[in-house]
């Protein structure tokens, strides 16, 4: 039996990703929790998130999410998704400043307003829609998913990460920026795996089969 | 790396049931919204948008179930409009698997609602609505106004100041529709696609009019929409979602 917790905070469409799992896995047992015993007893942990910081952080304290988090990552493997993985940074610029759980080096940035592409037309923000992921770094979530496969992104923040090494996916806006973070037994991505079709499944699939400890 | 433009098949539905009709030929009910969206995301849409034309308010739980149903089975974004009138309505799509609402009566009725929503739910999850007609003369700078109730009732609203404020209200997307061409299959209004899209920060869908291909072309380079939704010419199989992105890249569009 593989027990897959998926963090519920109150952000977000956790369903979603927990109908995205099941689809992928076999003999599985998947939860929608915040309870500290639930999360305890999985063996892989899904840390989602959507919407404001402020918002989003006050509930991961509230609940102490953020510190049962730093246990469970000492010895199983932990998936980081859209502000998840932005939660998992030291600082964000959102909401005029919002101090997060900082088990990654680095921060939390706005696009700038009127970016432009190659072809002078307006940038958007959020960035919404799909764009290529190049893997900057093997790592065995990448397994059997192309090199600048397609994902769905949307957000308006992105992550600034100190550490080059934590760096194992990019992408670009039309700067080039971290869609995907990594260290020991951490994976985050910037986009949405269960948003993502065929290559969003694979990266469920991989999270199931992975044991965790990259680096 | 670019982000590519989209592709969106639009689903209007009645108690559940596709009622403009959909006509693939080896599709087993072709009435069914589940199988439908399901071989559009097969085919390589980028989105699917679920509009419910459900008059009564008992029909409200089918709509609930199917775009569970619709969840379940799709892992690209799906979008649901149609009667999102309180936050209520916003949080059981949201639950039910729907990753955007889009939002139309209920934002001209009270602009507030768009405010309260995008608080309580996130931007990203907030699409905004706009069904424009020109009211312009041939003579006078352009000029569209928003209707609401299918292009019946006028609003005296100006379109693209509308959409400024609801973008400024915490609107994340604009689907913008104009009722001068829904239906005619005579291309998008590119000049108020075009005017929209520059005026606002956030992305466009173009939607209303599309007969053929270079109409899809059209909306996004002279449109400058970020996506195009299109319903009628996917439907009866008249192009195929490969064969558009086919034709689309050909005249140097990045798509998926």
């Amino acid at each position: 039996m593989n027990r897959v917790a998926v963090i519920d905070y109150g952000m977000g469409n956790l369903h979603s990703v927990a109908k995205a799992v099941e689809h992928v896995g076999d003999n599985l047992q998947v939860s929608v929790t915040a309870d500290e015993k639930a999360l305890l007893n999985a063996d892989r942990i899904i840390f989602p998130g959507v919407g404001a910081m402020r918002d989003c952080m006050g509930e991961i304290k509230r609940l102490g999410i953020d510190d049962m988090l730093r246990r469970l990552v000492e010895d199983r493997p932990v998936f980081g998704i859209c502000v998840g993985m932005q939660a998992l940074m030291q600082h964000s610029q959102e909401n005029g400043g919002v101090d997060c759980i900082g088990l990654f080096e680095g921060n939390v940035k706005r696009f700038p307003e009127n970016m432009a592409g190659e072809d002078g037309q307006r940038l958007k923000v959020p960035h919404m829609g799909w764009n290529e992921v190049k893997q900057s770094s093997a790592h065995p979530m990448w397994n059997n998913i192309e090199d600048n496969s397609r994902f769905y992104f949307v957000h308006s923040y992105y992550v600034t990460p100190v550490n080059h090494d934590d760096v194992v996916g990019e992408s670009a806006y039309p700067e080039t920026f971290t869609a995907a973070l990594a260290k020991q037994n951490v994976f985050a991505v910037q986009f949405h795996p269960e948003k993502s079709q065929t290559v969003g499944l694979q990266l469920y699939k991989n999270f199931l089969e992975w044991d965790g400890v990259f680096r | 790396m670019t982000l590519a433009k989209r592709i969106i098949p639009c689903l209007d539905c009645e108690n559940g049931r596709v009622v403009k009709g959909v006509q693939f030929v080896d599709i087993r009910d072709a009435g069914d919204p589940v199988e439908i969206a399901k071989r559009y995301c097969d085919q390589g849409a980028d989105e699917i948008t679920f509009l419910d034309i459900t008059a009564s308010h008992e029909g409200r739980q089918t709509t609930i179930d199917t775009v569970r149903d619709i969840a379940g089975q799709v892992f690209i974004p799906l979008t649901v409009g149609g009667g999102i009138r309180t936050l209520q309505d916003i949080r059981d799509m949201l639950n039910a698997g729907a990753d955007k609402v889009a939002i139309n009566t209920s934002a001209v009725k009270n602009p507030d609602f768009v405010r309260e929503a995008a608080d309580k739910f996130g931007s990203q999850c907030i699409v905004v609505a706009i069904d424009a007609k020109k009211v312009s003369g041939e003579e006078e700078p352009d000029k569209w106004e928003i209707f609401t109730h299918g292009g019946r009732n006028p609003t005296g609203l100006d379109a693209v100041e509308w959409a400024k404020k609801m973008v400024a209200n915490g609107a994340g997307e604009i689907l913008l529709t104009s009722m001068d061409r829904d239906g005619t299959k005579d291309g998008f209004d590119l000049a108020l696609n075009r005017a929209i899209s520059e005026a606002v920060s956030v992305p466009l869908i173009a939607s209303g009019g599309v007969g053929n291909l270079q109409h899809l072309v059209d909306g996004i380079t002279e449109g400058k929409a970020d996506a195009v939704l299109a319903a009628s010419i996917f439907h009866f199989g008249e192009y195929s979602i490969p064969e558009a992105k086919e034709y689309m890249a050909g005249k140097r569009i990045v798509v998926r």
